[in-house]
């Protein structure tokens, strides 16, 4: 039997998780006060995932940039892939909340979506 | 003269829920004053993820929240006015206010809500020793620059202060292909979150180190390298620890404080503790019909609790405004709050057990990392919460929750106190 303590990174409360593993396998995790915490355990000791949230240039519009997010979370190893993938990316106003600006970003089979309206 | 009922200073997470609430609590009048060329507030820069799981129960960047309460306030159909800044407000409640395209002018309000939120500590509030070269940012400033206009400011970075904002950035600069090197905290603990500190530095392997403080900058016209060095008990630097890193950025991570210079010319009351105003349970100060919310109150960590004071300042505000000074009326008195003992303040600094809801929560914050202690609250001498907690810091906001009926229930109350015990 095998113990690893994490923070849970699901909200600002950051609750302290002890996972109880036996040959890779999750057998409980404690620590959490809501099943985000359960699941962000599991998936930590796994396969870990991100969200990654970046901001792109536009042009035409208000702001000089939109900021942009994965539409879900993508493995943590493809973080950089991802970040490589936007540089130069460049979008005409207007952008709306929720528009894809890239999609199967760095073959992650997730959208890249902007998080912001530029006018 | 312009007029109108409430009149709510700050665009931001708190005036947004603030009026959103006011004018669901029946106020029709309602106008805020914003600054910015937007609405939104420090959301707009807070472009990583994490806000909104209390208050819209899914996982939102600060433009996406902030763009939940715009959508609100305009579905509302409340006024409001950008590029403005407030230069005065008098204790008669005329606003004085400016901006581009109606010059200087005045609004007579019936109440009045301060939602102008914080910022950051300078370098020049720091003291910290060396050259006075380009490269030095607030994180907040790095922030808005990488973020909103698409700036780099450097390539080679030092943060001093472990801040939210340091935390944050230290991440947002190392994806866009900076190299972090450090960050130095002067205090033995960090003043941000534990989900800031595995998310945006153990992923990347930054490393932080505690009890360290800048000791020289140097660099003529733009920074090329910043000394470290270890502090003692006493926080001073320790000769001998010095540790020199070449880099072209430094950004500051230093603390919040509340914006509160209007309050201050208004003669409301305000804490030395979290340099904002007292308020009692309803969010009022000193000043009737004043009410204030969000981080110009106290520093937050999450924006979810701002928009939750926000919206009870602005129901208060209603209620003054439609029922005048009768809405302080109670057949009780107001209870002081006394945070001791590591705790260091409360938010409200006064409760009143007959104008109470049935259930009020009073935020806190600890002066020290605490392991294994208990969070306590006494009515007078009675201990009424003693709540076991594995760890309490200074960087995480603390709550207790009091119950109206067993205030309302103990004779002859006269004080509550919170206080950190150790076990």
């Amino acid at each position: 039997m095998e113990t690893r303590e994490l923070i849970c990174i699901g909200c600002p409360m950051g609750c302290p998780l002890k996972v109880e593993m036996d040959n890779g396998e999750v057998v409980s995790v404690t620590g959490n006060t809501c099943k985000r915490g359960d699941v962000y355990a599991r998936k930590e000791v796994t396969n870990p995932t991100r969200i990654v949230t970046s901001s792109v240039i536009v042009e035409g519009g208000s702001l000089a940039a939109v900021s942009v997010k994965t539409k879900e979370d993508i493995p943590k190893g493809k973080i950089f892939d991802i970040m490589k993938q936007l540089k130069g990316v460049k979008v005409q106003a207007p952008v709306h909340i929720g528009d894809v600006i890239l999609s199967d970003v760095a073959g992650t089979g997730v959208d890249i979506i902007a998080t912001k309206n530029v006018l | 003269m312009l007029n109108y009922d409430i009149v709510i200073i700050g665009g931001g997470p708190a005036g947004l829920a603030a009026a959103v609430s006011a004018k669901r609590s029946g106020v029709e009048s309602i106008l805020v004053l914003e600054r910015d060329k937007e609405l939104g507030g420090i959301l707009n820069q807070c472009i990583h993820n994490g806000f909104g799981l209390h208050t819209f129960k899914e996982e939102l960047t600060g433009p996406e929240y902030a763009g939940r309460f715009i959508d609100q306030l305009k579905d509302e159909k409340i006024e409001y006015k950008l590029n403005t800044m407030v230069m005065d407000i008098a204790p008669s409640k005329v606003v004085t206010a400016m901006n581009r395209e109606e010059g200087m002018f005045e609004i007579q309000a019936k109440a009045i809500i301060l939602a102008m939120g914080c910022r950051e500590r300078s370098r020049g509030a720091l003291n910290i020793p060396g050259y006075r070269p380009a490269g030095i940012y607030s994180a907040g400033t790095a922030q808005r620059l990488v973020n909103m206009e698409g700036y780099m400011p450097g390539r080679e970075v030092v943060i001093l202060g472990s801040g939210d904002i340091g935390l944050i950035m230290a991440r947002r600069m190392t994806l866009e292909g900076a190299k972090v090197k450090v960050v130095a905290e002067l205090m033995p603990y960090s003043g941000g979150l534990k989900r800031n500190i595995v998310q945006c530095l153990d992923d990347y392997g930054i490393p932080l180190k505690l009890s360290h403080t800048v000791v020289d900058i140097e660099g003529k016209e733009r920074v090329e390298a910043i000394t470290i060095a270890e502090v003692g008990p006493d926080r001073r630097p320790v000769p001998g620890t010095e540790e020199r890193y070449t880099c072209d950025t430094l950004l500051l991570s230093c603390g919040l404080i509340p914006e509160n210079e209007l309050s201050r010319s208004l003669n409301v009351e305000m804490s030395p503790v979290t340099s904002g105003p007292l308020v009692n349970e309803c969010l009022e100060t000193n000043v009737e019909g004043v009410f204030a919310c969000g981080n110009v109150l106290h520093v937050h960590d999450l924006v979810d609790f701002v928009s939750e004071e926000a919206s009870a300042a602005g129901k208060h505000a209603a209620e003054y405004v439609l029922n005048g000074a009768k809405h302080k009326e109670s057949n009780a008195k107001d209870i002081p709050i006394v945070a001791t003992e590591g705790a260091r303040y409360t938010v409200p600094k006064t409760i009143n057990p007959d104008r109470m809801d049935e259930k009020h929560t009073v935020r806190f914050r600890v002066g020290d990392v605490y392991k294994n202690c208990y969070v306590s609250v006494y009515l007078n001498d009675q201990r009424i919460i003693h709540r076991k907690r594995p760890v309490v810091a200074p960087g995480e906001m603390e709550e207790v929750v009091l119950k109206k009926e067993e205030l309302a229930a103990f004779s002859d109350l006269s004080q509550i106190t919170v206080k950190i015990e150790e076990a």
